[in-house]
């Protein structure tokens, strides 16, 4: 090349990235997606949780896959080989944590994340879709949970799916051959073991990822909501672009890098200093090898179950000539199902919760306590006491809901700014 | 000499059973209700490895008869608790296995009739129990002529197992004794008319050794039940202590490249104030 | 403000964006550490790996031990030589790749032309040094498919390799090196610990 000019040439990467161009769309998909992709300039913590639960997929997947080199499918061998993990395969302690770990983080971070879509409407017109297929990674997220839960083969694994499996059978006319059917057998069994596994490791994970990369397709067609519940596609300047956005590269990477690393730190604490959480993450019964013959005195499902589990034992009473175990399956159902319907039950005139009235806070803060106390009666044995409790907490949960096509109209607003503040 | 030790505790179960059998008369029975037990804390230390080593001594020569550890092997044993191999090979493995395998019981199948139940495997009891319930298991049989084996447990009550180390601990029974009284503010309560003098009252349901009748004193006998479930501990999870050391660094990098994450955001930043 | 990018940043920018980069680079260097290592045989493979004793008190002269007794998992050739075949070992002809032994395919006290610590007794891991295939042995001079010239050895089927009663391979067959000698050892004077070449040796 001509030395000495002050244009320097195309360097090997320009040149890389060139032929790549012509035949991929690379540059154009960052751009798209990272480096013209305008976010809110006004972003706080609760928009770091997306990046987290991506973040968490990464590390499930990774310990997943590893995981499965050195564990067996089966009635027989299922729990030994966990064991044969955390002792003879070198290191294998670590990616075991990082998996368990892994897996309540999971939930924290999505729980999280929903919990800041209600905060400031982020469900709401133009992000319904959104919203919706973000409720059907929460709900494959629970299946994918709920059928990793029973592999280690101990015996809470065990029962607590024999206990969801057998909701199942609460279903008129069908119910019985249904949960069998699911089971592949007349109990859990090692046959239900494997089918679990194939669940849990193939076919889940392939649709939670697809549904991941429709969520993300989905957001950056419509582009991030805040916490001021403005637009900010109404307000651009000359050149088309959003006063109030900021190209998501560099600075929401810098940004989400950094809170990653800050929230890697909180893992390995747990992951290195209690990855039994007190027998929250992984409970005592099941250190001992699944067992058909002996319930654990008390059966609670993983801390990320709870709330619904407590909706579940609320109902108690049969209605409608129904039986309760029917309508508590009915309850939890609607409990898990019912946040898909925010888009349409809430009928503000503003998104966020900093110009909704008081009512609106009112409720939401309801809403966030019944979910907590219902968390935490699911981890107790039932006692009157506690089963009066979850009814009314499960009321409370329930008419955040219900009540918010009402409240959410009669309440007195604050006016909405133009520009994010 | 360990061979016969073990040998000797299947001699001494079936003795407890003949003996209960012959003896029983319901009138000496203890009522489990009435039996005190105070819980006991315990903290196990796995950075003292003596213990351990004790530990695991006493496992294999007292329990392991019955209770395998079939998830763990010797030479992981071995080499955690820094025990040199050709030891562990001549002194605590009985049977014909190798230093590479697992510590299986040597008790045959059939065996689980004797009991009712097979007896568990043990390699992760600390971790289905505590180890403080363990500790206070083991220092709460006592003599009950109307159980099968002879005994009964205050803290595991009409546990289908015999206390192997009765002849380490001696014959604990359940006494009416005097106990110092308790003051209000939760010390011994003293004699106001004797200067010093701890006033006491009669208690019964009291657990105390026959003296004698062990081959270890009280103390003696808390430090080998105390070193048991230390070991158990350990043998619930090996890697604990490795996994507390690497953390320390994991978390160290991760703050040291907090910094520099911290720093880069904040440099662009600057763009957007 | 999106013209902004790692190139054109200024100074401070740029030595943040490469200082963040390289720690990271070394974070997941370190996450994969665990990834990497519980890739090695594990305990129970080591345990199933761990060394073996043979008893060759009934070997007769010109024979192999049988059956083939396996070392992780791969068979063991252990044969006992005949007087004339040690004398025939002791000067090895040029037919063959590498007649001392050069290459590290046997323990130091194994490089000699025996490649055996005691003369009459070979021991070798039954895997032809081509791909893999487990040869024949051929106790004594063998016509069958193979040159009548040939005193016996190891004949691999799969692929027509030839080996020595020492183990060495005869230059001009598709194996490029000799038969590996594992580590062993006599613990008496008929038991071969197979696995191991610590412990005192039994002359």
């Amino acid at each position: 090349m001509r030395a000495g000019t002050p244009e320097l040439p195309p360097s090997f990467l320009a040149r890389g990235v060139a032929w790549l161009d012509e035949r991929f769309p690379l540059t154009e998909t960052w751009n798209y997606h990272l480096a013209r992709y305008y976010a809110p300039k006004n972003f706080n913590f609760w928009y770091f949780m997306g990046a987290l639960s991506l973040l968490v997929l990464v590390i499930q997947l990774g310990s997943g896959v590893w995981l499965t080199m050195s564990y067996v499918p089966s009635g027989e061998q299922a729990f030994a080989s966990v064991e044969y993990i955390m002792r003879d395969v070198d290191m294998g302690y670590i990616i075991r944590y990082m998996h368990t770990t892994g897996a309540s983080a999971f939930f924290l971070v999505v729980y999280l994340h929903m919990f800041r879509a209600m905060l400031y409407g982020s469900y709401r017109k133009p992000r319904e879709l959104l919203w919706l297929i973000g409720m059907a990674i929460f709900l494959v997220l629970m299946a994918e949970g709920f059928f990793g839960y029973l592999l280690p083969w101990g015996n809470m694994s065990f029962w607590a799916a024999q206990v969801i499996v057998s909701l199942f059978s609460a279903i008129p006319f069908v119910g019985e051959s249904l949960a069998t059917w699911i089971r592949g057998d007349f109990v859990m069994s090692g046959i239900t073991l494997t089918r679990f596994f194939a669940l849990h490791v193939v076919l889940i994970p392939i649709v939670l990822i697809a549904l991941v990369f429709l969520h993300l397709v989905a957001l950056h067609h419509v582009g991030s909501n805040n916490p001021d519940g403005i637009e900010i596609k109404r307000n651009k300047d000359a050149n088309g672009i959003p006063r109030d956005g900021i190209p998501f590269h560099p600075y929401y990477v810098v940004h989400d890098i950094n809170a990653s690393v800050i929230f890697l730190i909180l893992f390995c604490l747990v992951l290195f200093y209690a990855p039994e959480m007190g027998g929250y993450f992984i409970e005592k019964p099941n250190f001992e090898e699944a067992n058909p013959l002996k319930t654990p005195e008390h059966i609670a499902p993983v801390w990320y179950y709870t709330p619904y589990y407590a909706m579940l034992r609320a109902a108690t009473f049969p209605l409608f000539g129904l039986d309760a175990k029917f309508w508590g399956m009915v309850v939890m159902a609607v409990a898990i199902l019912i946040p898909a319907a925010l888009p349409w039950l809430d009928r503000s005139p503003v998104k966020s919760i900093r110009y909704k009235g008081r009512w609106s806070k009112a409720m939401l803060g309801i809403f966030v306590v019944s979910f907590l106390v219902l968390g935490y009666l699911g981890t107790i044995a039932p006692s009157p006491m506690a089963t009066l409790a979850a009814q009314i907490g499960t009321m409370a949960y329930l008419s955040y809901f219900l009540l918010m096509p009402w409240y959410t109209q009669v309440e007195k607003i604050k006016p909405v700014p133009d520009r994010v503040t | 000499m360990l061979m016969k030790m073990r040998v000797s505790s299947f001699v001494l179960i079936f003795g407890l059973m003949g003996l209960s059998a012959a003896f029983a008369d319901s009138s000496q029975c203890p009522v489990e209700a009435d039996v005190q037990w105070q819980s006991e804390p315990m903290h196990p230390d796995l950075s003292d490895l003596p213990s351990l080593q004790r530990g695991f001594r006493h496992y294999v020569n007292y329990c392991l008869g019955c209770h395998g550890l079939q998830y763990q092997r010797y030479e992981r044993t071995a080499d955690d608790l820094a025990i040199p191999h050709d030891l562990v090979e001549e002194h605590l493995i009985f049977s014909d296995q190798m230093i590479g395998q697992q510590i299986t019981t040597a008790m045959p199948e059939a065996s689980s009739t004797w009991f009712g139940v097979a007896p568990p495997d043990l390699t992760l009891v600390a971790k289905l129990r505590d180890p403080q319930w363990l500790y206070n298991y083991m220092n709460a049989f006592y003599i009950d002529p109307c159980r099968p084996f002879g005994v009964n447990n205050k803290v595991f009550p009409n546990v289908g197992m015999p206390h192997v180390l009765i002849g380490l601990q001696g014959n604990q029974r359940a006494v009416c004794t005097d106990v110092p009284m308790m003051a209000e503010n939760g010390g011994e309560a003293r004699d106001p008319l004797v200067p010093g003098r701890v006033l006491t009252e009669e208690q019964c349901g009291v657990l105390q050794v026959e003296e004698g009748t062990g081959t270890l004193n009280e103390e003696e006998y808390r430090q080998f039940t105390w070193d048991l479930v230390n070991f158990l501990h350990y043998v619930a999870e090996p890697s604990r202590m490795d996994r507390y050391r690497i953390g320390v660094y994991v978390i160290l990098f991760l703050i040291f490249l907090a910094v520099f994450t911290w720093l880069l955001n904040r440099e662009f930043w600057k763009d957007v104030r | 403000m999106e013209s902004i990018s790692a190139l054109e940043a200024p100074e401070r920018r740029r030595f943040l964006i490469g200082a963040t980069a390289v720690v990271g680079a070394i974070g997941v260097a370190g996450a994969a550490v665990p990834f990497v290592r519980s890739w090695a045989p594990s305990a129970k493979a080591r345990a199933a790996g761990a060394a073996i004793t043979v008893d060759i008190a009934s070997l007769a002269e010109g024979e192999m031990v049988s059956p083939i007794p396996a070392w992780r998992g791969k068979p063991v050739f252990i044969v006992r030589r005949t007087s004339t075949q040690v004398e025939e070992l002791e000067s090895p002809d040029d037919a063959l790749a590498d007649p001392d032994s050069q290459r590290p395919q046997q323990p130091e006290y194994a490089q000699n032309n025996w490649r055996a610590r005691r003369p009459e007794i070979g021991v070798f891991v039954g895997v032809c040094t081509h791909l893999g295939c487990s040869p024949k042995f051929y106790g004594a001079p063998s016509e069958e498919g193979i040159d009548p010239a040939w005193e016996g050895g190891f004949f691999c089927p799969c692929h027509g390799s030839r080996f020595d009663l020492a183990g060495r391979v005869v230059s001009g067959v598709p194996a490029p090196s000799n038969l590996e000698v594992p580590p062993y050892f006599f613990a008496s004077d008929t038991l071969i610990v197979v696995g191991e070449d610590s412990g005192e040796v039994v002359a």
